[in-house]
Order: C-alpha cells, then sequence, then structure tokens
C-alpha cells in the first residue's frame, strides 16, 4: 500500500483530533437537560427578612460561619444583625457586636448605656448578600473570579480571585471581606452548596422565628414568592441601581 | 486567635460608631503610591513630549532626561499594585482572562502599550547614539568595554545605518511616537482615575471629574519631579566641575538650568492651575447638590480630614508653591523648596482621595481611621507599611541610575535629537 508524505499527515491530524474528542461529546441528554442549557434558568433564588421577627439571637451567624468555615473569632461575617435603637431626641444607635454571633446580651451601645423610657423605637435587622441582579461586585473583578449563575446567585471562585479588593470596594451593602485564610475575596452565597441540592441554607435553618426564607422568584406558587409578591416588600439602598433579591418586610427608613 | 488568620485591614483600621463588620480600610498606603507613580510616569512624558511634539526648543535638554526618567519610573508603576494583591502570584491572570467591564482589567494592556511607546521612543532618539558607541568601544582594550560593546550591539538590533537620511527617519518616528505617547500617557493615568471614579459605592470617589483631575495633577506631579531630579543632577555636575574643572565651567552649566526651570515652571504654573480649579469645581458641586452622602462627606471633609485636606493639600501643597513660584526674580532655591512642597501637595491630593474615600462608613453612620504601619512586624505590615512606600518611592531613582549609565539622558558634549 503506498501512502504519500501528505496523505499521511492528513491521516495523522484527522486520528489526532478523533482522539482528542472527549467521550462527553457522545452523551445523549434528555429533553429537560438539552433545555435547561439553552433556555434560560428555571430558578431565580431570592431572600426574604422578616424584621419583625428577628430577636438578634444571632444563631444565623454562628450557624453561617460553622458552615462556610470562616474563622469564628475573625471580625467579619458572610452575614450580620444589626440592631437599631432610636431614642426620643430622634438620634438613632446602631450597632453589630461580633456580627451579632452572641447575641444582644447587654442594653448597652458601644459601653453607652441607653435609658429604656427613652427609646422610641428598637428592632434588629439581619443583613446578608443581596444576589444583585445588576451586580457591581461582576461589573469590576478584572479576572472574572466573581460571577452571577443563571438561578442569580453571585459566586467567587477562590482559585481564580487576585485579591485585588476592587469588588470590596464596590459593593454598597459592605457584604465582602477577605477570607482570612484563603486571601480572597469572600461573601454570602446563599448556601449555593446546600441549596443546589435541595437543602435549607445554613441560616434559615437555624432561624428559630422563620425571620430568614428563602424562594424562587420563578415559581409563583412559592410561599415566598406570593409574599414578595402580594405584600408590600423593601429593599435596601435601591438608589445604587443593583437590583437587589434580598426583600425586607417592615423596613424602617432609618435601616442604612 | 490563630496570628496567621490576621483579617486584611484590620491591623490598621480603627472604627468609630457603626461601621459593617466587613468594612476596613482594605486599600492602604500602597494604593496611595499606584496614581502617584502612575501619575509621575504620565507627567515625566507629557513634559518630554512637549519639546518632541510641539517643538518647545527651550525644553529640549530636561525633554530628553524627563524621557528616560519616564522609563525609569514605568515599572514602578506596576509595583505597588503588586504589593496590595492579596494573591500576588496571580498577578498574570488579568492578562490571561481579561473581564472587560472591570477598570482593572485593561491595565496590562494600557500599560504594556505606553511601555512599548517609550521604549521604541527612546530607541530611535539614541540609536545614533548607540551605533557612535559600538564604534567607540571596538578600540578600547580590555573586558569592561567588550562587555559595554556588546549591550550597545544588541541595543542598535541590528541598525546600524546613521546616513542623514536614516536619522531624519529617526527623527520623525520618535516624534510620531510622543504624539501618539500623549493620548496613551493620559489615558494610562485618566484610567486610573476613572478606578475610583466609577466605583458608585464610594461618595468621596464617584465624580466623572476624578479622571480629569487625576490626569491634571498626574501632569503636574511628573514636571514637578522631572524639574527637582534635574536640578539636582545640574547642581552636581556644576559642582563636580567646578572641583576638578571639566570641559564645562560651573557658571555655564548654572545658566543653562537657570533657562531651563523657568521654561518649564511656566507649564508647571499652568497644569496647577487646571488641577485646582477642577478639584474647587468638584468640592463646590458636592456641597451645592448636597446629596445624601453629604453630611457624612462634609463631617469628613470639614472635619475629621481637614488638616490633610485643606492644610496640607490645599494650602502647603498647592497655594505656597503657587506664590513661591510666582514671585518675582526665581532662585533655583525656591524653586526647589516650591517643587518640594508641589510633589507633597499631590501625594496628599492621592493620600486624601484613597483612605479619606475610606474615611467614612458604607452605612454614613461612623467613621474609619488609618493608622499606617511604621515599625513592620509582618510581610503585611512591611509591604502595605511605610517602609513598603518608601522602597516604591526609591526605586525608580535606583532603575534611573542603570539606565542612565546605557542610555545617558544629560549629556552636554553631543547632539542627539
Amino acid at each position: 500500500m503506498s501512502c504519500s508524505r501528505r496523505d499521511f499527515l492528513k491521516q495523522s491530524v484527522a486520528s489526532v483530533a478523533a482522539a482528542a474528542m472527549p467521550a462527553a461529546t457522545f452523551v445523549l441528554l434528555t429533553p429537560e437537560e438539552a433545555n435547561a442549557m439553552v433556555e434560560e434558568s428555571v430558578r431565580r433564588w431570592i431572600f426574604l427578612v422578616d424584621t419583625e421577627k428577628c430577636t438578634g439571637c444571632g444563631l444565623c451567624v454562628k450557624a453561617c460561619k460553622i458552615e462556610n468555615e470562616i474563622p469564628y473569632d475573625a471580625p467579619v461575617s458572610r452575614t450580620w444583625v444589626e440592631r437599631y435603637v432610636v431614642t426620643k431626641d430622634g438620634q438613632t444607635h446602631i450597632d453589630s457586636p461580633n456580627a451579632g454571633r452572641d447575641g444582644f446580651t447587654t442594653g448597652a451601645i458601644r459601653g453607652e448605656e441607653i435609658d429604656p423610657e427613652n427609646i422610641e423605637k428598637a428592632f434588629f435587622v439581619p443583613k446578608l448578600c443581596n444576589q444583585c441582579d445588576n451586580p457591581p461586585c461582576v461589573q469590576v473583578c478584572p479576572v472574572g473570579a466573581t460571577y452571577q449563575t443563571e438561578d442569580g446567585v453571585v459566586l467567587v471562585d477562590q482559585k481564580w480571585c487576585i485579591g485585588c479588593g476592587y469588588c470590596i470596594m464596590a459593593c454598597p451593602y459592605g457584604v465582602r471581606f477577605f477570607n482570612p485564610v484563603t486571601k480572597t475575596a469572600e461573601k454570602c452565597n446563599f448556601c449555593y452548596h446546600r441549596i443546589s441540592k435541595g437543602k435549607e441554607a445554613a441560616c434559615v435553618q437555624a432561624c428559630p422565628f422563620d425571620a430568614r426564607r428563602m424562594g424562587d422568584l420563578k415559581d409563583p406558587n412559592d410561599p415566598v414568592t406570593q409574599i414578595v409578591m402580594t405584600e408590600r416588600v423593601q429593599v435596601l439602598k435601591d438608589e445604587y441601581g443593583t437590583k437587589p433579591q434580598v426583600f425586607y418586610l417592615g423596613l424602617d427608613e432609618k435601616v442604612r | 486567635m490563630n496570628p496567621d488568620l490576621v483579617v486584611h485591614g484590620a491591623e490598621w483600621t480603627v472604627k468609630e460608631l457603626f461601621v459593617y463588620p466587613n468594612e476596613f480600610i482594605y486599600w492602604s498606603i500602597q494604593i496611595v503610591m499606584y496614581p502617584y507613580m502612575t501619575g509621575l510616569v504620565a507627567g515625566a512624558f507629557v513634559l518630554s513630549s512637549l519639546y518632541h511634539v510641539f517643538g518647545q526648543k527651550d525644553l529640549k535638554e530636561i525633554a530628553q532626561f524627563s524621557l528616560v526618567f519616564s522609563l525609569a519610573l514605568l515599572p514602578v508603576a506596576a509595583v505597588p499594585l503588586l504589593l496590595h494583591l492579596q494573591q500576588p502570584m496571580r498577578a498574570i491572570e488579568p492578562l490571561l482572562t481579561p473581564h472587560f467591564t472591570s477598570a482593572i482589567a485593561a491595565f496590562g494592556i494600557v500599560f504594556s502599550t505606553y511601555a512599548l511607546i517609550v521604549v521604541s521612543e527612546i530607541w530611535f532618539v539614541y540609536r545614533q547614539y548607540f551605533v557612535e558607541q559600538v564604534h567607540a568601544l571596538a578600540k578600547q582594550p580590555g573586558i569592561g568595554n567588550a562587555m559595554r560593546r556588546l549591550v550597545y550591539r544588541a541595543l542598535t538590533m541590528g541598525a546600524y545605518e546613521v546616513g542623514d537620511k536614516a536619522i531624519a527617519t529617526d527623527h520623525k518616528a520618535a516624534k510620531i511616537l510622543a504624539a501618539i505617547g500623549i493620548p496613551v500617557a493620559c489615558f494610562l493615568h485618566g484610567y486610573a482615575g476613572f478606578i475610583f471614579g466609577s466605583v458608585k459605592a464610594n461618595a468621596l470617589w464617584m465624580s466623572p471629574l476624578m479622571p480629569v483631575i487625576f490626569i491634571m495633577s498626574a501632569v503636574v506631579s511628573g514636571i514637578a519631579l522631572c524639574m527637582l531630579t534635574y536640578i539636582v543632577i545640574m547642581e552636581w555636575q556644576a559642582f563636580r566641575n567646578r572641583r576638578r574643572g571639566g570641559v564645562h565651567k560651573a557658571s555655564e552649566i548654572r545658566g543653562a538650568e537657570t533657562e531651563v526651570i523657568s521654561k518649564a515652571t511656566r507649564y508647571l504654573l499652568g497644569f496647577l492651575i487646571a488641577a485646582i480649579s477642577l478639584e474647587i469645581l468638584d468640592l463646590i458641586f458636592r456641597g451645592y447638590t448636597a446629596m445624601k452622602s453629604w453630611d457624612i462627606l462634609r463631617s469628613v471633609m470639614y472635619g475629621k480630614d481637614f488638616i490633610n485636606i485643606f492644610v496640607l493639600q490645599y494650602t502647603l501643597g498647592n497655594l505656597v508653591p503657587f506664590v513661591l513660584l510666582m514671585l518675582p526674580k526665581p532662585t533655583i532655591r525656591r524653586t526647589v523648596v516650591a517643587l518640594i512642597l508641589v510633589l507633597f501637595g499631590v501625594f496628599m491630593m492621592r493620600w486624601n482621595v484613597v483612605i479619606g474615600g475610606q474615611a467614612f462608613s458604607l452605612s454614613f453612620s461612623g467613621y474609619m481611621h488609618y493608622h499606617l504601619p511604621i515599625i513592620p512586624h509582618s510581610v503585611e505590615t512591611f509591604k502595605e507599611g511605610l517602609f513598603g512606600a518608601l522602597s516604591v518611592l526609591a526605586l525608580p531613582f535606583v532603575l534611573f541610575w542603570i539606565i542612565n549609565k546605557f542610555v545617558p539622558s544629560l549629556r552636554r558634549d553631543a547632539d542627539t535629537g
């Protein structure tokens, strides 16, 4: 059999190309799987915080730190609880000692006792990443290490983040920080590893009062979605145009 | 807590009133150094282009020097960024997977484009000199001269043609590159301003004027540094010639120096006026529109940072040198004082933008105070401390000393362009 050099090279290239093709090329997809790949996601994760129900116990912060392996005593946290005390003279006193992890066991705010008679109103506000629809942190990441999933959650690739801190600067909510262990940007991701397996986020599960709930905006029958659609809900700092997806019930105008 | 698990920023941030738990001064001294050094690069280049492009003949000598000096400053502009990264080993990633919606992603591209322009321009300006050196060193014995000759041979890149036509082509190429270089230099620095100006979360930074303010103050600082270094070198030459009795008389050098400096001063003043006007405009606009953030901004600017902004930056860094330079019968000594103050003023402007922008909480209900680490006790407190910043400041002078060995920027004996 004769084989010219040209034919030999041609056939070599073809066989190398064929060998390089992964077996996955030939996997058959179910119609649902194929649909999920080409059409938009079936889900949009949202979060609902009912500030009327929050007692500031701090179990959510504890659960979050343990679940997501954020050093327990480091002064940073993926979620935190703020306490607001508005006094009769119109002043607002805010604090969040240890991110609210250990609850609010004293009436003093930064060492200053406030006379209970003088209090007009007081409440707690849990905070976490808003998983914005228009996330500025994703916009400014120079390497694409932080990105938005199809179901709306913003994630950080710990192996690709260069630690420039631009995303931390860009977030108007102050939810981002540097993880002291990985030295990369860190933030709440609605416990993506849990919710994508059908489990509840750690803080949602830990909350004894149902102040934290999660839902799917694309499912009209979802109880959380129904609340967001039918009741008067509020979001934080909508003036930044970030389109936050954490909704609040009973949010006071004093909340920053 | 494990001492290794220090939260970035916690060491130098002191919080006052209510600040979100995760807020710290994440961008510290090295991010002050970054726009400062880039500004010096851009400014030095613009000064050199005033001669190469616009034919300001009186600036010829300082133009040559500024061009070489901007090459020495160039690599240093990237060093602060490298020092502040939490993952410096991944610094190449913005070039591998640039995410172009981010202002930082373009840094590598803008920076290398600019570097190429500067290096090529220097090559065209000095090619004739390289060729001359190759021929001159051929006759001299010794291994040192042989090595030098090898370096010069490499620098010529094989282009030995030095006829009138070839030299004319060189000059033309240098002029074109200098012309392209001006917008690129402005872009390099205006873009540093854009990095800050586009952060909508930061009430102090967010302003479309930010890039323009950065460019103007960059040119001011670049011209000031070139003038200052030039004066120091000329004084040194005059001093040496007085002692050894060199080819040029000290008075001759002093005369030429005064001439150049008074011309460069005029440009410096022009850019200084532009920079200050824009900054004042920005300030007035913020006060007049009094958006939600104005309460906290005002308390920072007129209260906590009053000394830094109004005393150190505007008065000592802008007003005093302005008066010193405007006074009749300028002297070299007074000019030196004014130039040092101008450089200090621009540094304070960078400081007040970067650190001042993080002096208040995103909640608008509290403040953060920055304490610059002085004595380092860890890699981080060195990198992002006084000594890290001083190393960055010293580096361009070391580089200039090395580059100047091969590309003499202040040759008074030969004509190079």
